[in-house]
């Protein structure tokens, strides 16, 4: 569709939204990620039935870690939308860029010194 | 089998926050089956627990590993080859597992990832359920199948008491009245009359009441 | 109703008369004189006077204190005991205890779970259930034994009573049923927990009389009288193992405010004059909890007062 969204996202597909463990979101994080989204298929439309149910039981786990770990469990969500919607998948990545920016670096960034800007700052 | 929950985040880290060297060890027993305190669980735990300390400034290796049982030394010597790096261990494993893993390793510091809570089952995935109490004699033979002592909450022998209301406890209408359940049993299995003979008092040396308890199996040793 | 003892109540209903009791809360405190005051409220109207044991897992001045206050007052107490807070070896010592000042009515009770009460992170004991608990008293009564073995002379006298709860799951019959079971541990009466539908409880009597249990067992129907719709809904709602058909709720709620605590007041005695007629009723319990200032009122508008004085 040739829409445009913020060029900071790295997309990392998966067959089913049932894929993604608890363990490779908190990898990205311990990898220096700001922010992590899980989109997956609206409920009830799951192909293989209930993965994106599972996803969005991970996703809210995760969350609760953040949380308690100090990174804040803002800097994880879980989107649901159908394949045709591309307009709205650009959507929800200019929104929770904006929101990581709002946030600012990881926590795990600013420790390790690989931070490049503070939070709230824009790219010039 | 044993049923436990991993413990709150905060009381792990309130325990762990100044090590350098952590070992998480997980227990492919019972923990693993009612995903409390697997390898997976491990996994999590320790990665939570570097990025705790990741984001505190503070320069800390967490490592996990899984023991097929810790309740048996034969297992825990597989650590001894380098439990001797870390700080303080983190065991996953029952209380019986981190007891024996602090006992066989007693100049290590180790803490309890789980709560252990009960012997249950899994009704569910994710829903497990206290049947047995561990009392030393079994009366089960007497009660259709269905143990008063773990599943009333009073452990009367002689139930159900007046509280008993549409099959549930006065405690909580979650908990099945045992007593209800036990004669639903007994009258299928046409043994109604075992309602009839009071049951006298319980000898409970053989429960928690005697003190800790041990199994001597003579034929077993040599 | 084998064994003799030498209890007012057990005389009272031993000579067909209808027997009346009633009890008393134990304060919050050390406060030994509303326990006084309480019992001479009532001490003219009853046989017997329970003391309650830690109802309801609430922490109060306990059975057994009360009771030899109110045996010392010159009235015959019940005591009731619950097997909740106390193993074999307290049970069987406050037995000795009671006995020792002559209190002559005991009520095995197995007692509400500790998590209705004020103390709900405690342990709990239920060493003994209420059926074992009568098992016991009779032991000691009887054989003048310990349930450990050990034999000794002066045995307590007493009237073995229990609870029973037609009320209660799985069904009527279960609850006949139990009942049983509490007549051969040794019970030789029982008060109910307090009647509202007045047909499941004939239907459990009628059982209970073609089984023959009245004549081993004197039956005190328990009475508790509303004093407002809120009590009622209460109960109905909020309190297990009592049966408030919906049509005792809209009657007390169907008159104004200020009316209802004699609505309540009605309705218990229409109650006890209707079960009069019921065969295998030997009496009445009568549970004015926090309003022992009616019971009085009751015992007298049903007829029962004055009390008959029994031969000794």
């Amino acid at each position: 569709m040739r829409l445009q969204y913020p060029p900071n996202v790295l997309i990392i597909e998966v067959p089913c939204t049932g894929k993604v463990d608890i363990l490779h979101l908190l990898m990205a994080f311990e990898q220096g990620a700001d922010g992590v989204i899980v989109v997956g298929c609206m409920e009830g439309d799951c192909h293989y039935m209930a993965g994106n149910l599972y996803a969005k039981k991970r996703v809210f786990r995760v969350k609760d870690i953040l949380d308690r770990v100090g990174l804040g469990g803002e800097r994880v969500g879980m989107y649901n939308l159908s394949s045709g919607m591309g307009g709205r998948f650009a959507e929800i990545v200019r929104e929770m860029t904006g929101k990581i920016m709002e946030l600012g670096p990881s926590p795990i960034r600013i420790a390790t010194g690989t931070a490049t800007r503070a939070a709230g700052e824009v790219a010039a | 089998m044993i049923k436990a929950i991993p413990k709150p985040m905060e009381e792990i880290i309130g325990n762990v926050q100044d090590c350098r060297k952590l070992l998480i060890a997980a227990c492919d027993g019972c923990v693993t089956v009612c995903e409390a305190g697997g390898l997976k669980e491990a996994q999590v735990l320790a990665a939570a627990l570097r990025l705790y300390f990741t984001q505190g400034g503070k320069q800390a290796q967490v490592d996990e590993t899984s023991l097929t049982r810790q309740c048996e030394k034969e297992y825990l010597a597989q650590l001894s080859d380098r439990i001797d790096q870390y700080d303080a261990v983190v065991s996953l494993a029952c209380g019986c597992g981190v007891q024996y893993l602090a006992e066989m390793y007693d100049k290590k510091i180790v803490y309890p990832g789980v709560d252990t809570c009960f012997l249950g089952v899994n009704e569910e995935r994710g829903l497990y359920t206290e049947r047995c109490q561990a009392c030393g004699r079994c009366i089960l033979a007497e009660t259709g199948g269905i143990c008063p002592i773990a599943r009333c909450s009073k452990r009367m022998l002689n139930g159900p008491c007046g509280g008993s209301e549409g099959g549930k406890c006065e405690v909580n209408k979650d908990i099945p009245c045992g007593w209800e359940l036990i004669y639903e049993r007994l009258k299928t299995l046409g043994q109604l009359q075992r309602f009839e003979t009071p049951t006298v008092p319980k000898d409970w040396t053989t429960s928690r009441d005697g003190g800790p308890r041990k199994i001597v199996r003579e034929d077993l040793r040599i | 109703m084998s064994a003799e003892t030498p209890s007012k109540l057990q005389k009272m209903i031993n000579a067909g008369h209808l027997a009346v009791t009633s009890e008393v809360g134990p304060p919050r405190s050390a406060d030994g004189v509303v326990i006084e005051h309480k019992a001479k409220l009532i001490k003219d109207y009853v046989d017997a006077i329970n003391v309650t044991d830690n109802q309801t897992s609430v922490c109060r001045l306990c059975s057994l204190a009360a009771c030899i206050r109110i045996k010392q007052m010159g009235l015959e107490p019940v005591l009731q005991m619950v097997t909740r807070d106390r193993n074999r070896i307290a049970i069987q010592s406050d037995i000795l205890g009671a006995a020792s000042f002559g209190i002559n009515n005991i009520l095995c009770l197995t007692g509400d779970h500790q998590h209705f009460g004020d103390h709900s992170s405690c342990a709990n004991v239920f060493d003994l259930d209420s059926i074992q608990l009568a098992l016991t008293v009779k032991m000691m009564r009887d054989e003048g034994k310990l349930l450990g073995g050990h034999e000794f002379e002066i045995r307590p006298q007493m009237y073995i009573g229990a609870a029973a709860n037609p009320f209660a799951g799985p069904n009527v019959g279960l609850r006949v049923s139990r009942l049983a079971k509490k007549v051969a541990a040794g019970v030789q009466f029982v008060q109910t927990q307090c009647i509202y539908n007045m047909d499941t409880f004939k239907t459990f009597m009628k059982m209970m009389v073609d089984r023959g249990l009245h004549e081993k067992v004197a039956i005190l129907a328990g009475i508790t009288p509303m004093k407002n719709v809120g009590m009622a809904k209460y109960m109905q709602k909020r309190v297990p193992g009592i049966d408030v058909p919906e049509d005792i709720v809209k009657r007390m709620g169907g008159v104004p405010k200020e009316k209802q605590a004699e609505e309540g007041l009605n309705l218990a005695v229409e109650q006890i004059e209707e079960l009069k007629g019921v065969e295998g009723i030997r009496g009445f319990h009568i549970m004015a909890i926090e309003w022992e200032e009616k019971v009085p009122e009751i015992v007298e508008r049903v007829g029962l007062y004055p009390r008959p004085q029994p031969a000794a």
